[in-house]
């Protein structure tokens, strides 16, 4: 499927992250592709990570999840949780096409964090354009610039 | 298709190198890495098995400066390259904007090359991408190993096998010694950009 988020989508996806995600204490926030690309991150403005990095394997580590699942007789599994000695991290996937990864402290429950990931999943997903209105946007911005 | 950012003006390129098994891809990689280190902000990721052969990718992303008031990102993957490892292949290849197939020279190679490239038709077929379209550059690696004395095909031979229905642009290079690596990755980027501006008119 091809997507897009135009200018105004974007921010919106964005404020939804930081009020969701990073005002409860989530170190970092990331929205990206299963190509691996990030579509939009938040940050509580200490991230070190090399989040492009990060985003490739998420979404390699994401398809190889999902190769598992099938064997299993599963269709998919929506989520994934790898927990560390002061850091942890949560993957949810977003519709088809998107997974949205949140790494967060012992300071965050991770109870609390899951209700919160569902409620921006639904969020984000009312944000979505399709490719046709992207490319409407991105000459609407272009026209602007001339 | 390739991410565009219209907020922060960035555009995310994905290229994969692929190829047989043991052609040189992780090698290209690894040169642009040291050629262009002080210019890529993070390390190379490299999964690997313990004896050294890809086992799901090599990654890193690659600032190239701006087109049109865009930061071009590109983030250049490779692949396995092994047969058995084909859905690993076909993961990393989701969403690819340009291909660069690395094909070994070495006469013995010859079949390994013809299988990989059909590999990799069906591969993009998987994701509705037909291989005539796709932004897609040869390289024919190894040419180093002539010096050695191990018998190579000859470009006009691998032209003729891989490249007579193709028509890509092609280069006879050598990864170890960053012979034509550098001007392979320049072509790749500069269809992809160019193909990327083609689709969004």
């Amino acid at each position: 499927m091809e997507y897009g988020f135009g200018q105004k989508e974007l921010d919106r996806v964005e404020s939804i992250l930081k009020e969701e995600l990073i005002d409860i204490g989530v170190n970092v926030t990331l929205l990206i592709d299963m190509a691996g690309n990030i579509i939009a991150r938040c940050d509580d403005g200490n991230c070190q990570h090399d989040l492009y990095s990060l985003a490739a394997l998420a979404a390699g580590n994401f398809g190889a999840v999902n190769a598992m699942a099938q064997i299993v007789g599963e269709e998919n599994f929506t989520l994934l949780f790898h927990k560390g000695e002061s850091e942890s991290i949560h993957f949810s996937k977003v519709e088809d096409d998107f997974l949205l990864i949140t790494i967060f402290g012992n300071d965050v429950s991770l109870g609390f964090l899951r209700l919160r990931v569902e409620e921006v999943a639904k969020k984000i997903k009312d944000s979505l354009l399709y490719k046709t209105m992207l490319l409407a946007n991105l000459l609407d911005s272009e026209s602007d610039a001339d | 298709m390739a991410f565009i950012n219209l907020k922060k003006k960035e555009v995310q390129v994905k290229i994969v190198y692929y190829g047989p098994g043991r052609g040189g891809k992780t090698t290209n990689l690894e040169y642009i890495f040291k050629k262009f280190q002080e210019r890529i902000k993070s390390d190379m990721v490299s999964i690997k098995t313990h004896g050294d052969r890809t086992l799901y990718f090599d990654f890193f992303p690659f600032d190239i400066g701006k087109i049109k008031g865009y930061d071009i990102k590109v983030n250049l993957y490779t692949v396995p390259g092994q047969v058995k490892y084909n859905a690993t292949r076909r993961l990393v290849l989701q969403g690819v904007d340009g291909v660069v197939f690395v094909a070994d020279s070495m006469a013995l190679r010859r079949e390994h090359n013809f299988l990989s490239l059909k590999n990799l038709q069906e591969n993009l077929a998987a994701y509705n991408k037909n291989i005539f379209k796709i932004p897609l550059v040869l390289q024919y690696n190894k040419r180093d190993l002539a010096k050695q004395g191990i018998q190579l095909l000859t470009i006009e031979r691998m032209e003729k096998d891989l490249n007579s229905k193709l028509k890509v642009p092609s280069f006879g290079a050598s990864a170890m010694s960053g012979e034509n690596v550098v001007p392979t990755l320049k072509k790749i980027i500069s269809i992809a950009v160019a193909s990327l501006h083609k689709e969004l008119k």
